[in-house]
């Protein structure tokens, strides 16, 4: 009997649960699920694609990411014919090595997805809790905004902004930031709404704590763990919208290494069959990071805070 | 339900308006409008005409109304970029191109995620289930517009299957940025259909028909699918929005003569009036279309009405 209630759990929650109840056969069974039982292989991925050269990069590239030298223009990686150990992954159009742009492109990702997300999940948790806590009109008017903030494309205003501004890495990042809030703000009232209701809320203003004190030692403590799994499965879509932007020329402007620029770069030589590298490799790298980063969120979603899976 | 109609028919209305004013104040927040409004190499006629037609010399909410009431006909001004077309007719005229890329995505979705999705809830932890976690993490981890141009290079530049862009060549030029921006979709639906499958399969109408000695395939097919497709259904209210996107990026990859590369161009070359009747035009159809589904919701299960 309890067997069936699991297995009908699960079926209701989704593919996750039923791990718990049906043992993986197969190799890559048993490797997706040690993979997310202990997230290693994603952390180290993500160590070696991302953390390492966003924090090291001008010491680990062996080139200079913005100077290309001519005469070694569209080299192929160093495996191909004609191509060189000098350029592990080749060259782009105007001779600059791809390697160290990647490395480069690295940290223009993390700064970025790190600002936005910080900003996005400050302003978003604050309004969410303040929301929920006060109830009444302020709860009413933030509601409002995420309802409309949810259901305006936001890469239509995206491009708006970049037709209306020079693109920039601060116009991105309001961008990115203003598609965003409404998440972490709407999550956060919900569970503030919870939070609320409880005794330990009502104890503390019995003894005396101001709504502030209440909000920032009571309520924010409680809503913290899935404002931390949100963020980390955002980080993964923050970084592909952001390299979208890029691509179509309203995210980060050149010369600048950023992944997506880099695509477009290849773009071109893609369609005319010359130069394949230009463009696989950063995509590859955008690729393996939000692969980690998703893989890292659910597993951080499994442990702390379960009750997000069914969103 | 009268109630919860007007209520939400003000909250979309109540969104347009509060998209024109950010539009509307975006073309005005660095200084003279005129700079951002006209590229580089504009005319003193060009900006005496943009100055004349939208009221520049007026205090800023009497533009706000004129804007406002020139939007509602249709009406944003000639293009900076193609002499002699109005921006809302370069609009309509690519809206039908996008609106058939983005149907043959939807049905390209439908194809690969359905049957995976079945498989995978009938033959749970098989090579099928294996096949369908992979695509789900990759379908959320792959960028559109990347997989978009690998497509290319392996089956236009290389293999030379399909045109490398352009919709000149009849079906065949649908097929590859149709499947770019299908792929996200799939991982999203391939779940959906798998976990509400593996309701269906528990319930007793099915076990009924098993008993009765229905063939295997009849059951899964016809018995279970039937009723497992209600949820995925539902969830294409949400796909308008990311084929929007991923219109948005993939047109631009394989030239598409849509609306979102139209978007891309007019935003990149500052073809402000261009950009201003995509955005709010694309816009519009996402509202209205939300609305709807919701709408229709409301009709289907009352609970929606009073939460």
């Amino acid at each position: 009997m309890a067997a069936e209630n699991r297995v009908a759990n699960a079926s209701a929650i989704g593919e996750t649960t039923e791990e718990l109840v049906a043992p993986e056969r197969g190799w890559f069974g048993r490797f997706i699920r040690e993979a997310r039982r202990y997230p290693l292989f994603p952390i180290a991925l993500l160590l070696i694609v991302m953390v390492i050269p966003a924090i090291a990069a001008d010491w680990v590239a062996p080139h200079d990411p913005k100077l290309g030298s001519l005469s070694a223009k569209l080299q192929p990686p160093a495996w191909m014919e004609g191509g060189s150990t000098e350029y592990l992954l080749g060259t782009d159009r105007v001779g600059r090595d791809i390697l160290s742009r990647i490395i480069h492109g690295a940290r223009v990702s993390v700064v970025i997805a790190g600002i936005a997300i910080c900003i996005a999940g400050v302003v978003g948790t604050s309004l969410g809790i303040a929301a929920g806590y006060w109830g009444g009109w302020f709860d009413a008017l933030v509601m409002r905004l995420v309802d409309i903030s949810l259901s305006i494309p936001i890469i239509l205003l995206a491009l708006v902004i970049v037709a209306a501004t020079k693109p920039s890495m601060a116009t991105v990042i309001t961008v990115l930031v203003l598609l965003m809030w409404s998440r972490y703000a709407r999550l956060v009232r919900g569970e503030t709404l919870a939070v609320r209701v409880q005794d330990f809320i009502s104890r503390a203003r019995v003894s005396g704590a101001s709504h502030r004190r209440i909000m920032i030692r009571h309520v924010f403590p409680n809503v913290f763990n899935s404002v931390i799994v949100l963020a980390t499965l955002n980080v993964g879509f923050v970084i592909i919208l952001e390299a979208t932007l890029s691509f179509l020329g309203a995210g980060i402007p050149p010369p600048q290494p950023a992944w997506g620029l880099m695509v477009a770069d290849g773009r071109v030589l893609i369609a005319s069959a010359q130069g394949w590298w230009v463009s696989l490799f950063p995509g590859l790298a955008i690729m393996l990071v939000v692969l980690c980063m998703n893989l890292l969120g659910d597993w951080l979603r499994d442990r702390l805070d379960p009750k997000q899976r069914q969103v | 339900m009268q109630r919860y109609i007007i209520f939400r028919v003000g909250q979309s209305i109540l969104t347009l308006l509060v998209l024109t004013v950010i539009v509307f104040s975006l073309a005005r927040l660095s200084g003279d409008p005129l700079d951002v409004l006209l590229p580089l190499e504009a005319t003193n006629e060009d900006a005496e005409r943009l100055r004349a037609a939208w009221g520049l010399d007026r205090p800023v909410h009497i533009q706000y109304f004129t804007f406002l009431g020139n939007a509602l006909t249709g009406d944003f001004g000639d293009s900076l970029r193609v002499r002699g077309r109005t921006a809302i007719s370069l609009v309509l005229e690519r809206l039908p191109n996008t609106a058939a890329l983005a149907g043959v995505a939807v049905v390209v979705a439908i194809l690969i995620a359905v049957p995976i999705g079945v498989l995978s809830a009938v033959k749970k932890d098989s090579v099928f289930d294996y096949v369908g976690k992979v695509i789900a993490l990759f379908g959320q981890s792959l960028p559109a517009f990347w997989l978009g141009l690998m497509l290319m290079w392996v089956f236009a530049a290389q293999l030379g299957w399909f045109p490398v862009s352009g919709k000149e060549h009849g079906a065949l030029s649908y097929i590859l940025p149709a499947i770019a921006i299908g792929w996200f979709q799939v991982a999203a639906l391939m779940r959906l259909v798998r976990s509400s499958m593996l309701d269906v399969l528990d319930t007793e109408y099915v076990k009924l028909a098993r008993i009765k000695g229905v063939a295997e395939w009849k059951v899964i097919w016809k018995h279970c699918l039937r009723n497992a497709a209600i949820a995925p259904f539902t969830y294409f209210a949400l796909i308008i929005g990311s084929l929007m996107v991923g219109s948005v990026s993939i047109e631009f990859v394989f030239a598409w003569p849509g609306v979102g590369r139209l978007a891309v161009d007019a935003a990149v070359t500052k073809d402000f009036p261009v950009v201003q009747a995509v955005v709010i035009t694309f816009c519009l159809v996402y509202i209205v279309a939300n609305l709807l589904v919701d709408i229709a919701y409301a009709y289907v299960d009352p609970r929606i009405r009073y939460s």
